[in-house]
């Protein structure tokens, strides 16, 4: 049964299906959730891929974000090429273009930067997602620090639900494929030993600057997503903390491992609602707390991570299998 | 002219406090390789610690030398605390992990320290007790030159010649920079890198705690989150100067108070934020081991 979700048109088919069951059997405040959390998965899939696999530390994802969210705001709302009736098509294409902003933001970013190790890398990152934060601050055509309002976005739950899946799996089968490649065992490499790699021949500036272009194209999408789905952003909305969201998402997930991503997304985005009850009984917003907490702790006593570098295919394999065969 | 002179004197005045934080920083990174992202945070806890200590003591309403003194003693004290209770506790497991893990952690430390002082503190931003007059001393034209300037500019250069004495005169002194040579060979001559390292975080977090006093006094207002913005600018000056160089660190953070006076008076006050990401990618860029630092090869 496992093996069918490596096939992108069967999983689509059974993640729509789950769809069906929110769309009817749950509220509107739940569905409004689960959108934030495929946002959040396309958002820590597409950053696992740099701190993941590529073991290069980014902290401005959600400058990349921003980008995207802007651009589609801005594309939806001024350019009507398509009648009404396939809106689907064109958010399509305006998403590929808030990657496409936001690959080429990567790339202009990454160039100079991603000659820097570890620490340097992560401050710079973080240096240029508030740059773009500020700048977004200064632009008057993109509402400034008032934001960008009514942006167009979907009619109902379901149709924002199949479009956020309809990326997520492109995401995970493009990142998929491209480990299985010889780009992949590139970045592989890059993460365990840079010395080694870049002397057995692997070039490994442009193996970084390829993660860093392909994750930014894919945080563009996330920020597209987001931006019809609230149908209102603010530069204030693409906080360093919201980029230490993404990467506090992919350390519990697992780095290097896309179902940990997922499976961490998706508690990262809900337990705060779940905790709910105790904030209002303590009058604290207790949420940053409990991550940052679960963060040094996850850091002391597993490194890994929840899932390490396994997928959930790996510990099918490794336990219901074998418990099959006994 | 005049307006020059008076940002210059401002600018000094917030680029020496810059480098009392910075200073906590390039300690760090000099002895552990590691950037210590909670060091503006335990500047935040030692703002509040004054804070506190000022109401327990009822000390606003005597303002002068003596209620400084003991304002910064006992911010002093809280820094330091904290500041050994983080290595002990969060970066000591980690000494031997990889990089990244250990930048996580001091990730999560920070975050941990910023909003559980929301939860502990309350979001909303205090109102530092004044601790001392603010008066002219001097004045020419325009130009002002107020006892605030003169009291910060003061207790940082003492505080640093301090550092400079610790670090240069005494045993600890070298049994430090020997740790930051390398651990491994100082340990065999007798040296503990445990305790030395621990001692380098009192010391640091102990500037970070002169430095918020200073701000208290200067900018009262003070709230869980004022560590994040000022961190990361003295974490500039650190990386400007080069990072791991106690006397790059000073020269970094006067550039970067400076520097970040003349665009809020000549330019925008919108792009104060950004400048400093600015100067820390060009420096980068060009000169990665900062102005004054050393260039050092990657052996494998």
């Amino acid at each position: 049964m496992i093996r069918a979700f490596k096939n992108p048109l069967l999983s689509l088919l059974g993640v729509l299906a789950v769809g069906a069951i929110f769309q009817f059997a749950f509220d509107e405040y739940i569905q409004l959730m689960v959108l934030f959390i495929t946002v959040n998965c396309l958002m820590a899939m597409s950053l696992n891929l740099v701190n993941g696999y590529t073991g290069q530390f980014s902290l401005g994802h959600a400058g990349f974000m921003a980008i995207g969210a802007y651009f589609t705001a801005y594309a939806s709302t001024h350019w009507n090429f398509l009648p009404a009736e396939l809106q689907g098509v064109s958010f399509f294409i305006f998403a590929i273009g808030s990657g496409l902003a936001a690959a080429l933001a990567g790339f202009l970013v990454g160039l100079p930067s991603l000659r820097l190790k570890g620490d340097y890398l992560a401050i710079v990152t973080l240096g240029f997602g508030e740059i773009i934060r500020v700048s977004l601050l200064n632009m008057d055509v993109l509402g400034g620090p008032r934001g960008f309002a009514n942006i167009p976005g979907f009619s109902n739950f379901y149709m924002s639900y199949s479009f956020a899946v309809l990326w997520i799996l492109i995401c995970f089968f493009t990142i998929w494929r491209v480990m299985k490649s010889s780009w992949g065992r590139g970045f592989l490499s890059v993460r365990e030993d840079e010395i080694a790699a870049e002397s057995t021949g692997v070039n490994t500036t442009g193996m970084k600057v390829r993660a860093f272009v392909l994750s930014s194209f894919f945080a563009g999408v996330a920020g597209a997503l987001f931006a019809h789905f609230t149908n209102f952003i603010n530069p204030s909305s693409f906080t360093f903390l919201q980029s230490v969201n993404a990467v506090i998402m992919v350390v519990l997930g697992g780095m290097g491992s896309m179902t940990g991503s997922i499976i961490a997304a998706i508690f990262v985005t809900s337990l705060p609602e779940a905790l709910r009850p105790l904030q209002e009984w303590t009058g604290v917003d207790l949420r940053m707390v409990i991550y940052s907490l679960s963060l040094i702790l996850v850091m002391i006593l597993r490194p890994k991570g929840i899932m390490g570098e396994l997928e959930i295919t790996d510990l099918w394999r490794k336990y219901v299998r074998r418990s099959a065969r006994s | 002219m005049q307006d020059f002179v008076q940002h210059l004197i401002n600018g000094i005045s917030l680029g020496s406090i810059y480098a009392l934080i910075a200073l906590g920083y390039t300690m760090v990174y000099g002895i552990l390789k590691m950037i210590n992202f909670a060091h503006s945070d335990v500047y935040m806890v030692g703002a509040f610690g004054a804070f506190y200590v000022a109401r327990a003591f009822g000390i606003e309403a005597n303002p002068g030398i003596g209620s400084l003194a003991i304002l910064l003693i006992s911010s002093m004290l809280v820094c330091s605390i904290l500041g050994l209770l983080i290595e002990r506790l969060a970066y000591r497991p980690l000494r031997n992990a990889p990089k990244l893990n250990i930048l996580i952690t001091a990730i999560g430390v920070s975050l941990f320290l910023e909003y559980g002082g929301q939860a502990l503190f309350g979001a909303n931003p205090r109102v530092f007790p004044e601790v001392m007059k603010d008066f002219v001393i001097f004045s020419f034209g325009n130009v002002e030159l107020k006892s605030f300037d003169i009291t910060v500019l003061v207790v940082s250069v003492l505080a640093m010649l301090g550092l400079q004495y610790l670090i240069y005169k005494t045993k600890l002194g070298k049994a430090m920079r020997a740790v930051s040579a390398n651990a491994s060979v100082a340990s065999l001559l007798g040296v503990n890198p445990d305790k030395i390292i621990a001692f380098t975080f009192i010391v640091g977090s102990a500037l970070a705690g002169v430095g918020s006093v200073l701000v208290g006094m200067k900018y009262p207002k003070i709230d869980p989150l004022m560590g994040m913005m000022i961190g990361m600018k003295a974490f500039v000056a650190a990386v400007l100067g080069g990072i791991g160089n106690v006397r790059g660190a000073v020269l970094g953070a006067l550039i970067m108070g400076l520097s970040e006076e003349m665009v809020v008076a000549y330019l925008s006050s919108t792009y104060r934020d950004a400048l400093a990401f600015g100067i820390l990618i060009a420096i980068l860029i060009f000169k990665p081991a900062g102005l004054l630092g050393k260039y050092s090869v990657e052996k494998v």
